[in-house]
């Protein structure tokens, strides 16, 4: 049984089938892609996952719980972290508080102990301090600890995104195009951090457009074309198949 | 470098905390003292605003009528039901809590311009109620006559409330705790989650912050601030109209967030003494004083976008970078 279970999903916008009847399954631990040509619903899919959009038919199943129709901020508690597409990082915060946000389906104190800065508070306080100085340690950020995170370079604001989303310690990342907008160089550190993350046990779901990285660290791969699935299997077999050559570079 | 700062900031806050409390031992001066009552209800009022939209990123353009709620119901609370000042000023502050509340819930649907429309309605209706509910508000007449705390002893001791000096130290006093608990909010779980929202609040419910509960939260923690500034206002003046809780002093309390520098600690404190202070000294120039009090702020936007805490932030960064080099 997977972790994640996708069945017979679909939205409308207006007359647009966004996502059409699509299904699949996301094993824990594995690094899964899912690919297509621009507008095919890939991060659509990320949006009905993480509960920004309400699923016109079908069922999203996490740990064989129902999550469609949750809001995001109940996916998030149950496990499921995100990035996005364009870099969002909170840019007037420092790099370390962006990591503590990110603590914060962990962190157990009340409004009152904030308010009050009860000892149960400043206890937590310390602790996701330490655990979020060590993410950035490993996630090579630690010399910006204090800066503002809108004065990172691009590759390192994304990592920074990736490193928050970690810190709620999910169990399945939805990376949305991490490598986009990257040079060959930050691509290079970014397949390490991916494969560094797997190391952590953590199940990831990729949508990526840099064949290099999908090709490179992924078990399998999916193919979305206008809405629908056309396409599932290891990167070899993916890269053989007419069909998504056909999608891809179109009918002669 | 960094140590240095730190230091010097301790240094300044225990300076100001000190010369804020001998003030009223060493002038008699009634005016200087009354402006600096005025001034801290202020600071109230704007850290209650700053925590809605400073932090949480919420434009409220309603923030007069929370401060008219706590001020009207603390003053009819002690004089209809005879209740004891010391009840009154919380039941002022939890009032219009409740009644920011209310106005959260609208919040949580609309964003920019439309909330900002919302919120303006909301200052109006409030408005309204105290202008035309003459049974209980006598409304545009005001109500005059709104008792002072009273007396306290302890043995043969008495504190007389009435006074001036006295009354001085209760509102540095609330002050003060208002500034304590604002100082442990805001760099807590809660804080962080409010500038999440203001930063972006699609990656901040991805992450888990619950959109209505933090919101919500910081609606009422701003506006419970607003009603203890409107307690402390009534009791202390003694006079209370609709007039004093329009769109305008809404619009004040704003620019005193904005000038002092929004989502800061200290920025809030500036922009309500300064713009206090400022408005009195203008009155050497009579019938121009708003014309001038208005070119004034027009500057000041225009050299500290980010307000007097920004501005200090910039001259700290641009004094620090040779070091660097």
């Amino acid at each position: 049984m997977g972790i994640l279970s996708i069945e017979d999903l679909s939205i409308n916008f207006g007359g647009l089938v966004a996502v059409d009847h699509v299904s699949f399954e996301v094993k824990r631990g594995e690094i899964l892609s899912i690919i297509g040509p621009n507008g095919s619903g890939k991060t659509t899919i990320f949006n009905l996952i993480s509960g920004i959009y309400k699923p016109t038919t079908g069922k999203i199943l996490f740990k064989d719980k129902l999550i469609n129709g949750m809001k995001p901020h109940t996916v998030a508690f149950m496990g499921i972290a995100r990035t996005f597409q364009n870099v969002r990082p909170f840019k007037q915060m420092t790099v370390l508080e962006n990591v503590l946000v990110g603590h914060h389906p962990k962190v157990k104190s009340l409004f009152i102990d904030d308010l009050f800065h009860t000892s149960k508070q400043r206890k937590e306080e310390v602790m996701i301090r330490e655990q979020a100085i060590k993410l950035l340690d490993l996630f090579h950020l630690k010399q910006y600890i204090d800066e503002k995170a809108e004065n990172l370079p691009y590759g390192d604001q994304r990592r920074l995104e990736i490193v928050r989303a970690l810190a709620s310690e999910p169990e399945i990342m939805l990376l949305d195009e991490p490598a986009a907008g990257m040079n060959p160089q930050e691509t290079e550190d970014l397949i390490r951090l991916i494969g560094q993350i797997k190391d952590l046990g953590i199940t990831i779901v990729l949508v990526e457009h840099d064949m290099k990285v999908v090709m490179d660290i992924s078990q399998r791969i999916i193919v979305l074309d206008y809405g629908k699935k056309i396409a599932e299997g290891v990167p070899e077999e993916i890269r053989k198949n007419e069909r998504v050559i056909e999608a891809y570079l179109g009918k002669d | 470098m960094k140590q240095k700062f730190k230091s010097a900031k301790t240094f300044l806050i225990a300076a100001s905390l000190i010369i804020a409390f001998v003030i009223p031992l060493i002038t008699e001066n009634e005016y200087y003292l009354h402006t600096l009552i005025i001034s801290g209800i202020y600071i109230l009022l704007v850290l209650g605003l700053n925590l809605i939209l400073g932090y949480a990123g919420q434009l409220s353009l309603g923030h007069a009528a929370f401060y008219g709620i706590g001020a009207y119901t603390s003053a009819l609370l002690m004089m209809k039901l005879h209740f004891s000042f010391w009840l009154a000023l919380p039941i002022g502050g939890i009032a219009a809590g409740i009644a920011g509340l209310m106005l959260g819930f609208p919040a949580l649907r609309l964003k920019g311009p439309y909330l900002v429309i919302c919120t303006i309605a909301f200052g109006e209706i409030a408005h309204q109620i105290f202008m035309n509910w003459e049974s209980l508000t006598r409304g545009p007449m005001g109500i005059p006559g709104v008792p002072s705390p009273g007396e306290f002893s302890i043995g043969s001791f008495v504190i007389d409330f009435s006074e001036k000096q006295v009354y001085y130290y209760l509102v540095f006093i609330i002050v003060i705790i208002a500034l304590l608990l604002n100082y442990f909010l805001v760099r807590s779980k809660t804080g962080r989650a409010f500038v999440a929202i203001r930063e972006d609040q699609t990656a901040a419910e991805v992450i888990g912050v619950n959109l209505t509960f933090y919101k919500l939260t910081a609606f009422l923690s701003g506006t419970f601030l607003a009603g203890i500034a409107g307690s402390l206002y009534a009791h202390y003046i003694g006079f209370i109209s609709p007039e004093s809780f329009t769109l305008g002093e809404s619009i004040n309390i704003l620019v005193m967030v904005i000038v002092g520098g929004m989502g800061t600690i200290i920025g809030p404190i500036f922009g309500a003494v300064g713009l206090t202070f400022l408005l009195e000294l203008m009155r050497a120039f009579a019938d121009y004083r708003m014309v001038i009090y208005g070119l004034i702020l027009m500057i000041l936007i225009v050299v500290l976008p980010e307000g007097t805490m920004g501005g200090i932030d910039i001259l700290r960064r641009n004094l620090k970078k040779p070091q660097k080099i």
